[in-house]
């Protein structure tokens, strides 16, 4: 019996959960089972190995942890956002439902658990299914907190929602499962920010598996930042499905963790659905960071448009595998990919894999994949107007970086974003 | 101010330079001239420390100090500044944040106080009438689809506003239509001062109407071969560069 079956069997003997879901964790589990983690011969995990998530034993955080209010203005922009603050994995506060927009719910997986709530039962696990991988398997198994985010119909909340997640001295050496479920329904929109945060360099694995519903019409933004400690590990998978004339856009700012792995599966499921995929990693030291985007054209005339960015410096490894398939009935599919890197120093490597397979005949897709370094041309104009040769590069790759941060539309988000990569870069 | 003495250069294996003699004194202006290949980009390239030459004799002392043992950032912050021929398209950074870190920087190696963004564009309104730049230009990407002449008139607007001591505008008139031409020119002219210099490489003589310079320097294949007043120019206008004796193909 493996650690993690230990304490599967060990919660169904205390816990108050309903049978169907002990039922669900006990068969995702056993998928993982056998499967186990996944290896470089799997086509997809081919650059990055878990070898180092594998070996190690996690155990459970410490609960009833609390932030500073000062730590958590920081990490919340200083805005006025609808906050919800996950500590280790666990609730330390939510906005009093009083106080939400008309139409927006903000509850807790932990509440709709105990309470076996219909939304619960029918939308847990079911789009990122355990079947879908060795990660999401294991988050069905453990999750035990998260957001549910629900936009009732031609609801648009005054102000952005904040999920944050926050890992402390007290997520040293522990695993946290946590899944979140966010459901736009017809005509809502929203801002919808996920960031994963660490108040120090603690060892530790986030498990995050978001599960997104848009229907008719709604519009949803979805920025997920993950800032873990330079030492941990993070797998999170956003898995959505959309339906007709309703627009998604993801955004992924990746800087945080020794070794990440970051998948935005959206399926354009309804016609004339629309899906935008950006995203910036930025990394240094010895840090792996991953990205895997698919986007499944099921219906015709859906426009998807994708571009990543990242920047490598020290001895750092980016991934990234963009997919893009175009199903017989996905006529005039309008698809744009793009994968640019940065390569700041002789030892950082990239593999990038922007792939295409289209089985419809009337439609529209490119893409492609560059890498770079900085241009010495405009290095030496630079220092020959005085700029030194430090100031000089943090400018070019800032550069580099700004047209995917000029498509964040979330002001203060943006200023903040942008600040980031300056101050990255400043010696 | 600048003095230039057996200069040779190299990019890769190739001598560029084979022995350049050049004094400059403040208050003057001297034409660079001579036939395509010459070597005068590479001088002009070489005195602002373009990485890719290697120079393997000779020295350059730019008010009594080593130029040649400046990086290139220093040699700007001691007031030497490069009119490229080819000015660099940087796109993502806007041309009033890169002039004003260009400006700050040079304020700060000189001990001088730096300007905020507000100020900096008081400044602005100045100096781009110089060049009849509208300020809109500003919030546009460094020379990023600019005109041939725009960018030109981008880099005498960095001039003005970098107020260099050594000032080498290298072919700034090429490509230039006549109005261009006089707009950049003018712009030369009103930045000189007592205290300042100007090396005008060019082709042409056409620019040397408008921009008057104490003295003429044929270079060809990499060394000065006939140095006179501003009549030399018109006579090489005439009479081409095959008469000069070390000129001749």
């Amino acid at each position: 019996m493996t650690e993690a079956g230990t304490e599967v069997l060990h919660r169904e003997k205390t816990s108050t959960e309903p049978a169907w879901l002990a039922e669900l964790r006990r068969s995702a589990l056993a998928t993982f089972e056998s499967t186990g983690y996944p290896t470089m011969k799997n086509e997809d995990w081919h650059f990055t190995n878990v070898a180092p998530i594998a070996e190690r034993k996690f155990g459970s955080a410490k609960t009833g942890m609390v932030v500073s209010a000062d730590a958590l203005s920081r990490i919340g922009y200083g805005q006025d956002w609808y906050t919800l603050v996950f500590v280790n994995g666990r609730l330390m506060s939510q906005p009093a439902a009083e106080t939400l927009a008309a139409g927006l719910s903000i509850t807790t997986l932990a509440s709709e658990i105990e309470s076996d709530s219909e939304v619960i039962r029918r939308h847990f696990a079911k789009l990122a299914t355990p079947e879908s991988g060795s990660f999401t398997a294991l988050n069905t198994a453990h999750a035990a907190d998260g957001a549910v985010v629900r936009l009732a119909a031609d609801s648009v909340p005054d102000k952005p929602i904040h999920l944050v997640f926050v890992s402390d001295t007290g997520a040293e050496g522990a695993a946290m499962y946590t899944h979140n479920l966010f459901f736009a329904e017809r005509h809502s929109q929203a801002t919808i920010i996920e960031s994963y945060v660490a108040l120090g360099a603690d060892v530790y694995l986030t498990n995050a598996v978001t599960e997104v519903f848009v229907a008719d019409g709604a519009r949803l933004s979805h920025y997920k930042l993950q800032r873990e400690s330079q030492n941990a590990f993070h797998v999170g998978t956003l898995q959505v499905h959309q339906a007709r004339d309703s627009r998604y856009e993801s955004f992924s700012f990746a800087t945080g963790a020794a070794l990440s792995r970051t998948n935005v599966y959206t399926t354009l499921a309804g016609d004339a659905a629309e899906a935008v995929m950006n995203g910036l990693y930025m990394v240094d030291g010895k840090q792996h960071v991953d990205h895997q985007t698919r986007i499944e054209h099921v219906a015709p005339n859906c426009p998807s448009h994708e571009l990543y960015k990242g920047i490598l410096d020290g001895r750092s490894h980016g991934v990234f595998n963009g997919k893009v398939y175009v199903h017989p009935e996905a006529q005039k599919t309008d698809g744009k990919q793009s994968n640019n890197n940065l390569l700041l120093s002789a030892e950082a490597r990239i593999d990038t894999k922007p792939q295409l397979e289209i089985y419809a005949d009337d439609v529209k897709c490119t893409h492609g994949a560059t890498v770079g370094r900085l241009d010495e041309t405009a290095l030496f104009y630079m220092r020959s107007r005085g700029i030194s040769m430090s100031q000089a590069r943090r400018l070019l790759t800032y550069a580099f970086a700004a047209d995917v941060l000029e498509k964040i539309e979330l002001e203060p988000l943006k200023e903040a974003l942008e600040a980031q990569v300056l101050e990255r870069f400043t010696n | 101010m600048l003095e230039i003495k057996n200069l040779h250069a190299n990019i890769g294996d190739k001598e560029i330079l084979k022995g350049i003699d050049l004094t400059v004194n403040a208050g003057e202006i001297h034409a660079v001239m001579g036939p395509n290949g010459s070597g005068k980009s590479t001088l002009a390239q070489v005195l602002a420390g373009h990485p890719a030459y290697e120079v393997t004799e000779g020295t350059v002392t730019y008010d009594g100090r080593n130029l040649l043992e400046m990086d290139p950032e220093v040699r700007a912050q001691e007031g030497i500044f490069l009119a490229f021929q080819y000015p660099i398209e940087i796109p993502g950074v806007t041309n009033a944040y890169f002039l004003r870190s260009a400006y700050n920087e040079i304020r700060k190696a000189k001990g001088m106080p730096e300007l905020d963004p507000l100020e900096f564009l008081d400044l602005m309104e100045e100096k781009t009438k110089i060049v009849e730049m509208d300020q809109a230009m500003m919030n546009r990407s460094v020379n990023t689809g600019f005109s041939g002449g725009e960018k030109k008139r981008n880099e005498i607007l960095q001039m003005a506003v970098l107020e260099p001591r050594l000032a080498i505008l290298d072919e700034t008139d090429s490509g230039l239509d006549i109005d261009a031409l006089k707009v950049v020119s003018n712009g030369v002219n009103a930045l000189r001062r007592p205290d300042n210099a100007t090396i005008v490489v060019t082709h042409y003589q056409r620019l040397l109407n408008y921009i008057v310079p104490d003295r003429v320097h044929v270079l060809a294949q990499g060394r000065i071969v006939k140095s006179g007043g501003k009549e030399l120019a018109l006579e090489l206008e005439e009479r081409g560069y095959d008469w000069i004796p070390g000129a001749a193909a």
